[in-house]
């Protein structure tokens, strides 16, 4: 195995992220390829994730935090690449919610994802240059198991926690329905068992958004030197609608106007709203690559947990499995909506697992998760904590 | 962990509920409240508890305090557990609020090789005066509510409840009477006092059951 500190270079196309410190840097499948469930054999693959804390001596103390779509492995501290706070730093830190100086906490860059774990903009050794749409479609039991492929990097038989919200929390299910033995607890937040069709049909939307910018180039913009720049921003418009819940949107904005007293008869950003979103898009093409968002967003699609673990039926993917579970919503989410969320309790329940089921309630829509929402911490800290002490982790 | 003083305070129809709970047992709790009965057993007895309750409130300060508890309800949850998935399924205080109550006894000795039912006994003479002499939906002090803003709303005597567990075929292992003081009676069929009486000077019961 070889291991990396700081980030990679990409030779192949415009300056982007990996050329930014992405943290630590693993290879794997170097011994083995990596079966995809496309069929393809990937090896000598990258994995880039951060730690947090130190592994005690027994190796029982890990947490494993599963990023969303547009996350990264930046969960805790100062992000290198945004410069600003990681996603879940409100929780996760030295004497936070996730306490670092007790647990050592894991979050690894997805595959597929484009923040030095292998993915489409990065260099495809077959060819020297980036992988572009020869990336072969990878989902989210590809993402676990290269996961898994770095737990056993690290020497980590068992997770004493694996948790995330919205597509993490899809990662935390399959981890919990594909390695039972290997996850203590699992924590599900704001997610599903499967892709609606409404989930879908956002994602399409999003994915014809980067695909519709001549700038794409049918997916080689990296060979050709340029960037799908607009046809990615509007992908995240209007991901990002849908992450906020419409009371949400109405106290932020409202029809208040953006720097403007009246209306201007065109089609500039008069709303504060439409400002909002403009900001969203266009910060977000900094950070993240169009393929990268095609590929993940399709691998969210293609999840359905009853399907691969289950023979069609959700409670047959968990039964026999131990792990305690912690089964959180919101009620402002739209995306992912409690009922999602109760039927993964139902399951569950069927199989006489151990599970709590919280719905919070909050205004703030899917992106709750992220937000600071007390109910929730203090659902998640005592679920923590219960599940410590059974665990045989003392208190601190 | 609860101190020695909480684990006296829980209510002494939960103290009669723990009694019947063998150490080492899997439980599930219906309509477990803020979770006082499964706190006890899982530190008292190391009961595998689990709990299910209505109130968004109740659920967090469960989950808050370390216990396996989910948001839902006696009459449509209980459907989803498999055929004798726990030792016992407790239903505290409960019965009188949920729409079937007669599915709801049948899906708890479905679901547990025992269940544990505790009721008020509206069939207690405090009750039967109220009505009589004051012409009003009784009120008790532990039936506080007024008549349009109960969440009770199938309330049964003793009798009525022994003799729901005769048609749906259950069996009832013990029984026990608990009066305004506090002090319990043995009304298990055969063995202890006779119904009738119980059926006046009985607050609350509670019912150890099983399937026939």
């Amino acid at each position: 195995m070889n291991e990396q500190t700081s980030g990679q270079k990409n030779e192949g196309g415009a300056p982007l992220v990996s050329d930014q410190d992405v943290g630590k840097q693993v290879t794997l499948g170097v011994d083995e390829p990596l079966r995809l469930d496309c069929g393809v054999e990937l090896a000598n693959f990258s994995v880039a994730y951060q730690s947090y804390g130190e592994l005690n001596a027994d190796k029982t103390n890990s947490i494993l935090v599963c990023h969303a779509l547009s996350g990264d492995q930046f969960v805790s501290g100062i992000n290198p690449v945004t410069g600003k706070e990681g996603w879940w730093d409100l929780v996760i830190g030295p004497g936070k919610l996730i306490d670092t100086n007790r647990f050592f906490v894991i979050c690894p860059n997805i595959l597929g994802g484009c923040m030095g774990t292998t993915g489409p903009k990065e260099i495809n050794p077959a060819t020297g240059n980036p992988w572009g749409l020869d990336f072969p479609v990878i989902t989210v039991s590809d993402m676990v198991r290269a996961q898994a492929l770095l737990l056993d990097h690290l020497g980590i038989n068992q997770l004493f926690c694996a948790l995330g919200g919205s597509m993490g929390g899809m990662q935390v299910l399959e981890w919990a329905a594909a390695y039972p033995e290997r996850v203590f607890a699992a924590v599900p937040i704001a997610t599903a068992p499967h892709h609606s069709a409404q989930n879908i049909a956002f994602h399409e939307t999003g994915r014809q958004a980067i695909m519709a910018d001549p700038d794409w180039h049918g997916g080689d913009y990296l060979n050709q030197g340029s960037r799908p720049h607009r046809g990615l921003a509007i992908a995240r418009m209007i991901a990002h609608i849908t992450y906020l819940s419409e009371p949400a949107l109405q106290n932020k904005f409202g029809r208040r106007l953006q720097d403007r007293d009246a209306i201007t008869f065109g089609f500039d950003a008069d709303f504060q709203v439409e400002s909002y979103l403009r900001h969203q898009g266009s910060t977000f093409v900094d950070r993240f690559d169009a393929n990268s968002y095609l590929y993940i967003t399709r691998a969210m699609d293609y999840f359905d947990l009853a399907e691969r673990h289950g023979e069609g039926v959700l409670a047959e993917a968990f039964r026999g499995v131990d792990t305690r579970f912690c089964v959180i919503s919101f009620t402002s989410d739209w995306l992912y909506q409690t009922a999602e969320s109760r039927a993964i309790v139902k399951a569950l329940n069927a199989v006489a697992a151990n599970v709590s089921f919280a719905e919070i309630e909050s205004d703030k829509g899917h992106d709750a998760f992220l937000l600071e929402e007390p109910e929730f911490w203090k659902v998640l800290s005592g679920f923590l904590e219960g599940a410590a002490e059974r665990y045989g982790l003392a208190g601190q | 962990m609860m101190t020695e003083q909480q684990k006296q305070a829980i209510r002494v129809d939960l103290q009669l509920i723990a009694e019947m709970v063998e150490p080492g047992s899997r439980l599930l709790d219906v309509g477990c409240g803020d979770g006082a009965l499964l706190d006890y057993l899982n530190h008292d007895k190391q009961v595998d508890g689990r709990g299910i309750e209505l109130s968004a409130e109740g659920v967090n300060a469960c989950v808050s305090a370390g216990l396996s508890v989910i948001q839902g309800d006696a009459d449509q949850d209980l459907d989803d557990y498999p055929d004798q998935a726990f030792d016992y399924v407790v239903l505290g205080q409960t019965l009188q609020a949920t729409r079937e109550p007669d599915n709801v006894l049948a899906n708890l000795v479905r679901i547990g090789k025992y269940a544990i039912v505790s009721f008020p006994n509206f069939g207690y003479w405090r009750v039967r005066m109220g009505l009589l002499l004051d012409g009003r939906m009784p009120r008790t002090s532990t039936l506080s509510y007024e008549w349009y803003d109960t969440p009770n709303i199938h309330f049964c005597t003793i009798l009525d409840f022994v003799d729901l567990c005769t048609s749906l075929g259950i069996n009832i292992t013990r029984g026990l009477s608990l009066n305004r003081d506090g002090k319990t009676k043995d009304i298990t069929p055969g063995f202890g006092s006779g119904m009738r009486s119980v059926n006046l000077l009985g607050e609350q019961a509670v019912f150890l059951l099983r399937k026939t």
